[in-house]
C-alpha cells in the first residue's frame, strides 16, 4: 500500500493534474513526510489558494525545478496569512523555486534550526506597492540561517527579514523594489555579503527594536555588498518603523551595538550612504527598559561611496531634519551619525570609551557628519574628530 | 483524472500519522445511536466554555472522554493537564436557522485531539453530506455553507476546516501541542447535563473525573453578556480568541503583543504599543490600541478584516464577527 501511495502522490505532484487536487496533494505531502525525505515540485505555475505549511519535521528538503520554472503563485490566496509556513522544524531546506504574490508573508519561518533557502524567488508581481505583503523571505526565532542566491522583490516591508534569530549569513542575493531590500533586526551574529540591493527605499538595515522576545542585536557584519540607487519612495503601510526610513538610503543602523560596515560599494543615494542613529530618532516613547536604544561599537570603513551633488528628496520626517535643521545643502555627507551617546559608556572627556566607538575610516569619498541630535541639531558637525578612530572588529561569528 | 483525485483520497485516509488513528470518526465509539445526534455513550462528557473561540459563527458541541479510572487535576490558572490517553472531540455545525437552535443542522467536522504518550495530535474529521460519517482528512478542506442567521437573513460561509498543521498554528505552546479551552476560568458555570443543570466543575468533581477542585475559583464573564462590565467581556474576549497565539509561548510571542488576561492594561497588550512586523496588516495605523480611538486602533482594524493577509486570528475564520468587533470599539472608546 504505501509504495502505491508514494506512486500517486508522485503522479498526483505532475502539472497535468487540476490546481486544486495539486494544491491538496503537496500539503499532504508536507504533513505525512517522514524525516529526511526529499519533496520535489513539479516545473509549473500553480495556483495556490491557501498556505501551505511544514511543522515540525526534521531534515526535510522542498525542491523545484528551478527559479522562474516551479512557480506557486497566491494570488487568489483565500485562506492564511502567508504563502509557505514553516514551524518547530529542523534540518530545513527550500530551494530552486518561485513564490509570488502572497496576501501576507512569501515564506515565514519560524522555530526552524539549521534553514537553508537556496535560489528562492519570492516576488510580488505587481510593482511596489503598500498592499502587497510585509516580507519575502521571513525567518524569525530561528537559528542557523542561510539564505544563499535568492532574489526578493516588492516587499512593503523587507525583501529578505531576519528578525530575532542566531547565526544567520546571507549572500549572493538580490533585493529590488522593496522598501528595505535586507534587513537584520534584533538578530545576533549575522554575516550580510556579496548581495546586490538596488532600487529599494533602503538598501540594506540593521535595526534593534523595543518590546520583543529576543531583545538585543548585534555581531553583525555587511561586507563586499553592492548598494546603489536605493532612492524609491518610501510605500510602506504607516505604523511600520521601516516606513519611517528616508528613501535614498544605502545602509541604516537603528540602535544596534558591534556592526561592521566594509568593503561595500555604497552608491548613489540621495539621502544618506550609511546612517548611525539610535532609537530616539524614530520619536516613540520606550517604554521597554530592558532595551538598548544606543549603537555602540561600530565601525565603517574601506567602502566606496559615490554621490552626486543634490539636496535630499523632501519627502518623511528625515526629509525635513536634513532640510531644516541639518542644512547639507547639495554637498550631503555620506555616512552620518546622530550623536545621541550613552552617558553610562563614557569616559571623562563626555566621549565612548574606546570599546563603544563609532569609528569612520579609510572609505573611498568618505564624507562624514555627527548631527547633535542631542542638542536639537546645534553643532552639526562635518568630518569630526571623534569619529575619526580604528577599533577592534567584530569577531568572525559561528559561520 | 477524477478517479486520481478519488485514489489519492483513498490515500488519504490509509495514512497513519505514528500511532493508528480511525480514519472513521464512528470508530472512536465516543457517540451511542446514531452519529449525528452526538449523544455521549457513558464515560464522555460534554463540556461547555464560557467565552468561546468565534469560528465563523459556527456551534460547537465539546466532549472530554478520560481515559478509564484517571482522572485530571484541577489548576485554578491554565488549561487542563489531561492525562495520556485522553480524548477530546469539538464538532463544529450550523443551525439552518439561528433562531431555531433545535432545529435541523449540519454539522461540518468533529476535530478529535488526542493525548498520545508522544503528546497531542490533532485530527480533523469531516462530515459528509448525509450526516451519516465523518472522515479523516490530513489536508483539511473547504465547503460551501448556507443558513439563516439570528435576524433571519440567509448567510453564507466558505466554511474552512483547518489541515493538520494549521491545527497547531493556535494549538501551541512551547512548539508542542495543547488544548486551548478547558480551563477552570472557562467552565466554572452551569450547564445543562443529562440529569440536569449542574456546575461543570463541581460535576466532575462529584464524579471523581477531576480532583482538588477549589471551592473559589476563578471564572470568566460571557463576552455576550451586556450585564457584565466591559472591561471583563473584553479581557474573555480577547483571552480566547487571542491569547493561544498571543502569549510569551505562542505562535505570536514574536510580536511582543500578548492578550492574555493577565497583560490587560500593559503595553504588552497593545496599549499604545508599535506593531512590529505588521506589514499592511497596520492599516496605516501607528498603534495597537489607541485610548478612546478604536478607527486609530491596529485591534480593531484587523479583528474588522476578512483580507487573509490583514485579518486577525489569522486562521479559523473568513468573516468579521460582528457582534466581537463591536465589544472592542465600546471598550476601546470608553478607555481614556
Amino acid at each position: 500500500m504505501k509504495y502505491i501511495f508514494v506512486l500517486l502522490l508522485f503522479i498526483g505532484l505532475s502539472p497535468v493534474m487540476g490546481q486544486a487536487q495539486f494544491e491538496k496533494a503537496l500539503q499532504t505531502q508536507l504533513i505525512l513526510a517522514t524525516d529526511g525525505d526529499v519533496i520535489e515540485v513539479e516545473a509549473g505555475n500553480f495556483q495556490i489558494s491557501g498556505s501551505l505549511s511544514l511543522e515540525g519535521k526534521k531534515k526535510i528538503t522542498i525542491r523545484g525545478k528551478g527559479m522562474d520554472k516551479t512557480v506557486l503563485n497566491f494570488k487568489n490566496q483565500k485562506t492564511g496569512a502567508e504563502g509557505i509556513k514553516i514551524t518547530n522544524c529542523e534540518n530545513i531546506i527550500l530551494e530552486d523555486l518561485t513564490v509570488q504574490d502572497s496576501k501576507g508573508d512569501l515564506i515565514k519561518t519560524m522555530h526552524v534550526k539549521d534553514i537553508i533557502f537556496r535560489r528562492i524567488k519570492a516576488e510580488w508581481t505587481g510593482g511596489p506597492k503598500p498592499q502587497n505583503g510585509s516580507y519575502a523571505l521571513y525567518p524569525v526565532l530561528c537559528t542557523n540561517i542561510l539564505i544563499d542566491s535568492c532574489i526578493a522583490i516588492g516587499a512593503s516591508d523587507a525583501g529578505i527579514y531576519v528578525g530575532q534569530s542566531k547565526n544567520i549569513e546571507i549572500k549572493n542575493c538580490t533585493a529590488y523594489q522593496n522598501v528595505a531590500g535586507i534587513e537584520i533586526e534584533n538578530s545576533i551574529y549575522a554575516d550580510v555579503h556579496h548581495n546586490h540591493a538596488y532600487g529599494n527605499t533602503g538598501g540594506i538595515l540593521v535595526f534593534d527594536l523595543p518590546d520583543l522576545i529576543q531583545k538585543k542585536g548585534g555581531f553583525v557584519k555587511v561586507h563586499d555588498n553592492l548598494i546603489e540607487d536605493n532612492n524609491l519612495s518610501n510605500f510602506a503601510p504607516k505604523g511600520n518603523i521601516v516606513g519611517k526610513v528616508p528613501r535614498g538610503t544605502g545602509m541604516l543602523i537603528l540602535a544596534t551595538s558591534n556592526v561592521d560596515i566594509f568593503d561595500n560599494k555604497i552608491l548613489n543615494h540621495r539621502t544618506v550612504g550609511v546612517g548611525i542613529i539610535s532609537y530616539f530618532m524614530a520619536e516613540i516613547a520606550i517604554k521597554d527598559k530592558e532595551y538598548d536604544p544606543y549603537p555602540t561599537a561600530i565601525s565603517v570603513y574601506k567602502n566606496t561611496f559615490e554621490r552626486r551633488l543634490g539636496r535630499v528628496p523632501l519627502e518623511g520626517r528625515f526629509a525635513q531634519i536634513y532640510r531644516f535643521k541639518l542644512r547639507f545643502g547639495r554637498n550631503v555627507p555620506q555616512i552620518v551619525y546622530d550623536g545621541i551617546l550613552d552617558s553610562t559608556r563614557c569616559g571623562s572627556d563626555g566621549q565612548y570609551l574606546p570599546q563603544h566607538r563609532i569609528c569612520v575610516h579609510q572609505n573611498l569619498n568618505q564624507s562624514v557628519a555627527n548631527m547633535d541630535a542631542e542638542h536639537d541639531f546645534k553643532n552639526v558637525r562635518r568630518n569630526p574628530k571623534e569619529l575619526d578612530c580604528v577599533q577592534e572588529y567584530v569577531k568572525s561569528n559561528q559561520f | 483524472m477524477r478517479y486520481l483525485g478519488f485514489i489519492l483520497l483513498l490515500g488519504l485516509f490509509s495514512y497513519q500519522p505514528g500511532p493508528k488513528f480511525p480514519s472513521k470518526l464512528s470508530e472512536y465509539g465516543l457517540f451511542e445511536g446514531e452519529l449525528k445526534n452526538q449523544l455521549p455513550h457513558s464515560g464522555v462528557t460534554p463540556y461547555e466554555l464560557i467565552s468561546p473561540l468565534f469560528s465563523d459563527y459556527a456551534h460547537k458541541l465539546r466532549f472530554v472522554q478520560l481515559p478509564s479510572g484517571k482522572s485530571v487535576a484541577y489548576n485554578p490558572d491554565s488549561v487542563f493537564q489531561f492525562p495520556v490517553g485522553t480524548r477530546i472531540a469539538k464538532t463544529f455545525y450550523y443551525p439552518m436557522d439561528e433562531r431555531k437552535p433545535n432545529g435541523s443542522r449540519r454539522l461540518m467536522e468533529t476535530r478529535i485531539l488526542s493525548h498520545e504518550p508522544t503528546g497531542w495530535v490533532a485530527l480533523p474529521y469531516i462530515w459528509n453530506e448525509e450526516q451519516t460519517e465523518a472522515y479523516l482528512e490530513v489536508a483539511g478542506g473547504t465547503s460551501l455553507v448556507e443558513f439563516k442567521n439570528q435576524q433571519g437573513k440567509k448567510q453564507q460561509v466558505n466554511y474552512v476546516v483547518p489541515n493538520v498543521n494549521q491545527c497547531k498554528g493556535c494549538h501551541e505552546r512551547d512548539g508542542k501541542m495543547t488544548p486551548i479551552g478547558p480551563s477552570a476560568r472557562q467552565m466554572n458555570a452551569s450547564m445543562q447535563f443529562a440529569h440536569g443543570n449542574e456546575n461543570q466543575l463541581d460535576y466532575w468533581s462529584r464524579t471523581n473525573q477531576m480532583r482538588d477542585v477549589a471551592t473559589s475559583r476563578p471564572q470568566f464573564v460571557s463576552y455576550i453578556d451586556e450585564s457584565a462590565s466591559l472591561n471583563e467581556r473584553v479581557k474573555a474576549y480577547l483571552d480566547i480568541n487571542c491569547a493561544h497565539c498571543h502569549n510569551p509561548k505562542g505562535p505570536a510571542k514574536s510580536s511582543g503583543l500578548f492578550l492574555d488576561y493577565r497583560y490587560y492594561g500593559t503595553t504588552a497588550y497593545g496599549m499604545m504599543k508599535s506593531p512590529v512586523a505588521a506589514g499592511r496588516g497596520s492599516g496605516g495605523l501607528q498603534y495597537d490600541i489607541v485610548a478612546g480611538k478604536p478607527a486609530e486602533s491596529i485591534l480593531h482594524y484587523r479583528m474588522n478584516s476578512h483580507d487573509p493577509g490583514v485579518m486577525m486570528p489569522e486562521l479559523g475564520r473568513s468573516i468579521v464577527h460582528q457582534e466581537g468587533v463591536a465589544l472592542i470599539r465600546e471598550w476601546i472608546k470608553s478607555l481614556n
